[in-house]
């Protein structure tokens, strides 16, 4: 992997890791955000890792562009040599899958679909030759996703799915993006799932709801209180596919401010992953249920 | 001290210079579209220039003062009227306790700064007073002013005199017909033919109607065409579909190959569109002053230019500070 590095205007620059997205691609520009964040070089205002690419924007009032280039290029070279491990967590999210929300939007955006004539999640299982909605709610849920990157609106993840590449659900974008998309939605493009952060615009295949929120302005929610947005690039999830008395159930933890999620603290090896995949995703399974 | 919204106007918002540091989790600097017009109302009234201020587009909002006050108008020009008697922009003037601001039709330019000795109080929220409304965050209630809302105005720190005024080759605005934009080539500009990329600079452009503080849509020029490829895993079909990255401020996404979007200062932070290139942080404020509609034109520099025209805006500013009595 050679990174493409180009500036952004006088004040950013881009570096692609690769064009393709993998686990690989992924590691190595958080390994090199989390150095150029360490190496406090002065100048630096933002340090935005992506999913194979990251950004880096300054002040070229501090520090010139062409040096900060030359540093860049320099943690790029010596990220070859750092093992591929990160300290983590591990985060549980509950989802009611085929839920009427998500349902009823994208019934009324059925016209800008690839398939007016079935739902998002029907339409999900047959382009990736599972048999029927149950079977894909299982294909996305049996394991973790990586978040690869936040970011589109505030605290929006993009989740990649932690299983060889052959057995990644992929789907397209809706031909035309809706104008609403339900708050909390998981939703999926391309390669990747997320969740909607706020209500708003979208494109991206309409799975399902979490009752969880993961992004409050306000920091009201006794999990958000320290920061406004759950999720940082690093994170591993686990969905939970859940039914709806237990949706409500959440929904009623939430308002009554008893909701405790899931979270918890794992260091996750990218070698060992690649060596056993099945086997690491139910080692991090186990860590998060405490067996 | 307070001032009372009687009518909102269209999309009248608090911003200060922004919100450096969350860009990484989606949240933008946010802040005023004419960093420049914003500093200058600012300085007109005494306050330091990354006071909060209002932000109206297009269409200025009514208040009332419930004291007296130090007011300035700089930006577009959008004519204030005190208890309808005109006032001019660019120039500080009295209001007292009781009495009603309001706003003439638009004359020129799109966002009007509204500054007020002691600034809009509201409350910080990771370091600023600006309004980032997709996300529901910072100035007034995390949204776009409404009628009846009550803003409060801080303690003014300095007491200056009214009927200060900026002269007008201070004042950065556009000028020019087609208005200038100049762009750093780069990002995934190999995405698109060497005719693609001489066309995009030597076309005419026009704003589109699509034109809000997230980023300004452009039509009018001929559609670029793409290199040929095989989709790379994770970028989408879409000739125009990257592996979903970071979007630099300024940068310039061309979905489809058709209507490029110039991202500002409430950007969404990242997607799956190829970029062409990114406007220089100079010109972002002319951005903030463009109607729907007026033609542009992206002239291609290098970064020496960029640095250069940075440092012409900043002296800019100096020259203002310096000129106030």
């Amino acid at each position: 992997m050679q990174t493409r590095f180009s500036y952004g205007g006088d004040e950013h620059i881009f570096a692609e890791v690769a064009e393709s997205m993998s686990l690989e691609a992924f590691f190595k520009g958080l390994f090199i955000t989390n150095a150029v964040r360490d190496a406090k070089i002065k100048g630096v205002t933002e340090i935005c890792p992506a999913n194979a690419s990251y950004q880096v924007k300054f002040d070229p009032d501090q520090i010139k562009p062409d040096d900060l280039l030359a540093e860049l290029k320099k943690l790029d070279s010596a990220s070859e040599k750092s093992a591929p491990v990160i300290k983590t967590r591990i985060i549980e999210i509950p989802v009611l899958y085929n839920d009427p929300w998500t349902h009823e939007t994208l019934m009324r955006f059925r016209e800008r679909h690839q398939d007016p004539n079935g739902t998002d999640l029907e339409y999900a299982a047959r382009i990736n030759g599972l048999d029927g909605v149950d079977a894909f709610i299982k294909a996305h849920s049996s394991a973790p996703w990586f978040v690869s990157m936040v970011g589109f609106v505030a605290g929006l993840p993009f989740l990649y799915q932690m299983v060889e590449r052959q057995r990644q659900i992929q789907a397209p974008k809706y031909l035309r993006p809706r104008t609403d998309t339900p708050k909390l939605t998981v939703g999926h493009g391309g390669c990747f799932s997320c969740i909607y952060s706020v209500r708003g615009a979208g494109g991206y295949q309409m799975f399902g709801i979490t009752p969880m929120p993961i992004y409050d302005p306000n920091q009201k929610i006794s999990y958000l209180r320290d920061f406004m947005c759950l999720f940082r690039p690093g994170d591993i999830v686990k969905w939970k596919p859940i039914d709806r008395p237990a949706y409500d159930a959440a929904v009623a933890d939430v308002d009554a401010g008893r909701f405790a999620p899931i979270i918890r603290d794992v260091s996750f090896s990218l070698t060992e992953f690649n060596n056993d995949i099945d086997a690491y995703n139910r080692k991090l399974e186990g860590v998060l249920h405490g067996h | 001290m307070a001032i009372k919204v009687l009518k909102p106007g269209l999309a009248t918002t608090v911003q200060d210079l922004g919100r450096p540091g969350y860009y990484h989790i989606g949240i933008p600097l946010s802040g005023g579209m004419d960093r420049h017009a914003l500093a200058a109302a600012n300085l007109l009234v005494g306050n330091e220039q990354g006071a909060a201020v209002l932000e109206a587009v297009f269409m200025g909002p009514e208040l009332e003062f419930t004291d007296d006050a130090l007011v300035a108008i700089t930006g577009a020009e959008l004519p204030p009227k005190l208890d309808g008697e005109p006032r001019e922009t660019w120039t500080s003037f009295k209001v007292k306790r009781g009495q009603k601001l309001s706003f003439d039709f638009l004359k020129q330019g799109a966002r009007g700064y509204i500054a007020i000795a002691g600034g809009i109080d509201v409350p910080l929220v990771l370091g600023s007073r600006s309004t980032y409304a997709l996300g529901a965050l910072g100035g007034f209630k995390g949204r776009k002013l409404e009628a009846g809302d009550e803003l409060p105005i801080g303690k003014a720190s300095a007491s200056v005199k009214d009927g200060r005024t900026v002269a007008k080759e201070l004042r950065g605005l556009p000028a020019g017909m087609p208005t200038e934009l100049r762009v750093m080539p780069g990002l995934y500009w190999h995405r698109i033919t060497e005719m693609a990329g001489i066309g995009f600079f030597g076309d005419t452009w026009k704003v589109a109607p699509e034109a809000d503080r997230i980023g300004y849509r452009f039509k009018g020029g001929k559609p670029l065409e793409f290199v040929p490829r095989e989709p790379p895993f994770g970028a989408g079909s879409d000739p125009s579909n990257i592996t979903d990255a970071c979007y630099p401020y300024g940068s310039i996404q061309v979905p489809g190959g058709t209507e490029p979007i110039v991202l500002h200062r409430d950007a969404v932070s990242g997607g799956g569109y190829f970029m062409v290139g990114t406007v220089i942080a100079a010109d972002m404020d002319l951005i903030g002053q463009l109607q729907p509609n007026t033609p542009v034109k992206f002239v291609k520099v290098g970064m020496d230019e960029a640095l250069g025209a940075r440092k012409s805006r900043a002296e800019l500013l100096s020259k203002l500070r310096s000129a106030l009595p």
